[in-house]
């Protein structure tokens, strides 16, 4: 499955690691559950880490681990459930993470440009959604009412010339 | 329990009946299927209709005589109870 | 009016487009039905027990004469002649087909309308009192405060797959006609000890299978920190709110599972970091913006004069007619409810009637009322007479509104594809048994309210009388519920006991209604009476021919 990242295909540097097996050398993603098993050696490799957390586990979860993430994975079950638009936000705004925010799992062509708005900038793409579509995903609404984690400029800011 | 096979035509909605190898527009034209084999082999059939984006929300409905046994099935076949000029009631 | 600049204009215009592409999509086979459905709704579009239905959203009940000819031009050329005021001030169309929905909304958007938002797990529509702007007890118009949640509403890039659907509603007076109580989330207008005008908000309820009153959560928002406060609420919602179980997912499960001081703690956490962040505040200059645009028209210096008391344009003013804050003007109820005729159904004739009507009398403004009214906010008192003989004219001057034959009626199973059993049917010969004018008069504020399931459109928990249909092994029965009231002493209804058959059901209602009518006290309406008596005399009476046939 590709991975777009910064709205490029882009090669995906990490390995994902389940649970049970043993770390390979390199970036890894591992689950919430065995960052807080193994904190002390994954922190400790001196590797770029990415925790991917379901969509019932908030970022703040990560607590102060946050800072030494350089990915968060935020893993959609189905499509439906919005609580990932949440936990991007949260990360972008509340916990000012400025590493890469990964959307993956089942999401649509039609989720894109509000995934980029609240804070994802990398998709694991699946495979019904071709990446030359991407950037159409994004023109689509050229204008925007809400404030949110992507700096865009709202209607209401274009009103005033600001 | 006999029954007949439904579904709403994707472009505009219609309701649609099943009758071998196809769909009418129909109640009466729609097939009747006397056994619970008979059924499930035209749901079979019936289903394949979906992914060729022709219809929606197939499913089956008993009968009674050659009645549907719900008030729903009944008005879906004719139309609303309120208005005896919209609907399949209309057209006749 | 709230009118569009470019902005809002390119905005509902690229929204028309994306939706054509998505249309586009799904006719294709690009999008299966499981993943196109979410997005048709999130536009108001249902696949109902016949057709398609599309919902147009009516953004806090406000239309002008342009967008109501539209809608007529609408149901002429893209349906079958009428259309359905909802009990959300929306009006639906009952059979417009897929493929001419994106050129439906491109119509639309030419008069300013769209269908956003009118269904889906989204901030759906906003509603507001249908007085906003026109009534006498009213502290400040809400309108500009809705229209500044429907624009942040719009497409939010957070809240656009909750939990389950989220409902908004607006009112600026201390009588609610809105219904505010029984929503996730009510803005109600409000003065501080200071007299400063701000904001209560009330969240948690809603009706449907488990019907629940809502609780303040915020005594007293500042008008700047509104959208902060919003969205707080909302990330609270979108974060914990259920997702396993359909029936249980709504904000007011969660709300009354947390309880009011957990969820006070958990909104003031994410509101007083959103309102730092300072982003969403509204500037005075945006609010004075939008305030501007729902200014009052100039109203003429008249005196109140005395109303015409007899006759038949007598009878419609004493029950269609209300008080204005401009002396010499009042407001008018056009009642949707003619008797044995299906509630809340216009023609396209009469839209287009009622627009002439409200261009020439009503400023060019009308309303859309939760209670699948319409209603002219301005209107001048000795313009009643004319305006009584056009609505004559067009079969819309049914002398009834907020009387026994004034019901609130979902579609039921007639158009409904969710439906236990027919509602309609049972509004009309409801309406026609007491079709007699002076007996509805008599009988006095009467709120029949009927759902054909228990999602409860036609809120029958909160009628004074509501009516549930249910499914008994493919056999309609009705349920009665007494004692329900959606205003600002809200309630939720009792259960009666077993359901009455299809034809037990209307003589049930009339013997529960001859009771009130012996045993009321000087004054009481019926709602009053039952809250005074309670539910055993009613009981009896209503069983009672059952009883006999039992014996
Ligand atoms: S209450 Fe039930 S029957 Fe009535 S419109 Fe709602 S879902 Fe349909």
């Amino acid at each position: 499955m590709p991975l777009i990242k910064d709205g490029q295909i882009a090669e995906d540097l990490y390995i994902a690691v389940a649970d049970d097996v043993p770390l390979p050398e390199g970036p890894v993603i591992v689950s919430l559950k065995r960052l807080r098993a193994e904190r002390e050696t994954l922190l400790g490799r001196n590797q770029k880490l990415g925790v991917k957390l379901s969509s019932e586990e908030s970022p703040e979860n990560l607590g102060s681990d946050l800072d030494r993430l350089s990915l968060v994975v935020l893993e959609f079950p189905k499509f439906r459930d919005g609580r990932p638009f949440s936990w991007a936000r949260i990360l972008r705004t509340r916990l000012r993470f400025t590493g890469e925010v990964r959307a993956s799992g089942d999401f649509l062509y039609d989720q894109i440009a509000f995934l980029v708005r609240v804070g994802f900038d990398a998709f694991a793409l699946p495979s019904a959604i071709p990446p030359t579509l991407f950037q159409r995903a994004l023109s689509e609404m050229s204008l925007v009412y809400q404030p949110a984690a992507d700096g865009r400029k709202t209607i209401r800011q274009l009103r005033s010339g600001q | 329990m006999a029954q007949k096979l439904t579904a709403n035509r994707l472009i505009d909605g219609v309701v649609l009946y099943w009758r071998a190898g196809g769909w009418t527009e129909s109640f009466a034209e729609g097939e009747v299927l006397p056994t619970e084999e008979a059924a499930q082999a035209a749901l079979a059939a019936a289903r394949e209709s979906v992914p060729r984006n022709e219809v929606v929300g197939v499913y089956l409905f008993d009968l009674t005589g050659a009645q549907p046994l719900k008030e729903r099935e009944i008005i879906r076949a004719l139309g609303p109870t309120i208005r005896p000029d919209l609907g399949k009631q209309a057209a006749r | 009016m709230y009118r569009y600049d470019e902005f809002d204009a390119a905005f509902v215009r690229e929204r028309t487009e994306q939706f054509r592409y998505q249309v586009e999509r799904r006719l294709k086979g690009e999008l299966n039905e499981d993943q196109f459905k979410p997005f048709r709704l999130m536009n108001g579009l249902y696949l109902q027990l016949h057709a398609y239905m599309l919902r147009v959203a009516v953004p806090y009940g406000t239309l002008s004469a342009p967008q109501l000819s539209m809608l007529a031009h609408i149901a002429r050329k893209y349906d079958k002649g009428y259309g359905h005021f909802t009990t959300r001030q929306n009006i639906q169309y009952n059979w417009p087909k897929l493929k001419d929905v994106p050129d439906i909304l491109a119509e639309l958007a030419t008069v300013e309308m769209h269908a956003i938002q009118t269904s889906g797990n989204c901030i759906r529509n906003v509603t507001a009192d249908h007085f906003a702007g026109a009534a006498a007890d009213e502290i400040e118009d809400p309108r500009p405060v809705a229209e500044i949640v429907r624009q942040w509403s719009s497409l939010h890039p957070e809240f656009t797959f909750l939990p389950r659907k989220f409902k908004v509603a607006v009112s600026g007076s201390p009588h609610d006609r809105a219904a505010l109580k029984f929503h996730d989330l009510a803005i109600e207008v409000v003065k501080n000890e200071a007299s400063r005008v701000g904001y209560r908000i009330t969240i948690g309820g809603g009706l449907g299978r488990t019907p629940y009153i809502g609780y303040v959560t915020g005594d007293f928002v500042e008008k700047p920190d509104l959208l902060s406060f919003l969205e707080a609420v909302l990330r609270v919602y979108n974060e914990n709110g259920r997702r396993d179980n359909i029936y249980k997912a709504r904000i007011k499960i969660l709300a009354h599972s947390l309880g009011e001081a957990e969820m006070r703690e958990r909104v003031l956490r994410e509101f007083i970091e959103i309102k730092r962040a300072g982003t969403l505040q509204v500037p005075q200059e945006e609010q004075a913006r939008i305030e501007a645009y729902f200014a009052p028209p100039e109203f003429e210096a008249l005196q109140d004069t005395a109303l015409p008391a007899d006759g038949a344009l007598g009878q419609w003013i004493t029950s269609n007619v209300h008080k204005h804050r401009a002396p010499g003007y009042v407001l008018a109820t056009i009642s949707l409810k003619p008797i044995g005729g299906v509630p809340g159904d216009i023609s396209h004739e009469q839209l287009d009637g009622v627009a002439a009507l409200m261009e020439e009398f009503g400023y060019g403004e009308i309303r859309a009322s939760h209670e699948q009214n319409l209603v002219l906010p301005h209107v001048k008192q000795s313009d009643l007479p004319a305006i009584f003989a056009r609505l004559e004219a067009l079969g819309l001057a049914t002398p009834n509104a907020g009387l026994i034959s004034d019901i609130i009626c979902c579609p039921g199973l007639d158009y409904c594809d969710l439906a236990n059993a027919r509602s309609i049917p049972v509004a009309q010969k409801i309406a026609t048994r007491f079709a007699d004018g002076k007996r509805q008069h008599d009988i006095g504020e009467l709120k029949i309210k009927i759902s054909g399931c228990i999602n409860a459109c036609g809120h029958h928990h909160a009628g004074h009388i509501g009516i549930l249909g249910v499914d008994k092994k493919g056999v309609e029965f009705y349920q009665l519920q007494l004692g329900g009231s959606a205003a600002e002493d809200a309630s939720i209804g009792d259960i009666m006991g077993p359901g009455f058959a299809e034809d037990e059901i209307v003589d049930a209602v009339e013997r529960v209604v001859d009771l009130y009518v012996t045993l009321r006290r000087p004054g009481e309406r019926f709602l009053d009476t039952y809250r005074r008596i309670g539910m055993e005399p009613f009981k009896n009476i209503a069983y009672q021919e059952q009883l006999h046939a039992a014996h």
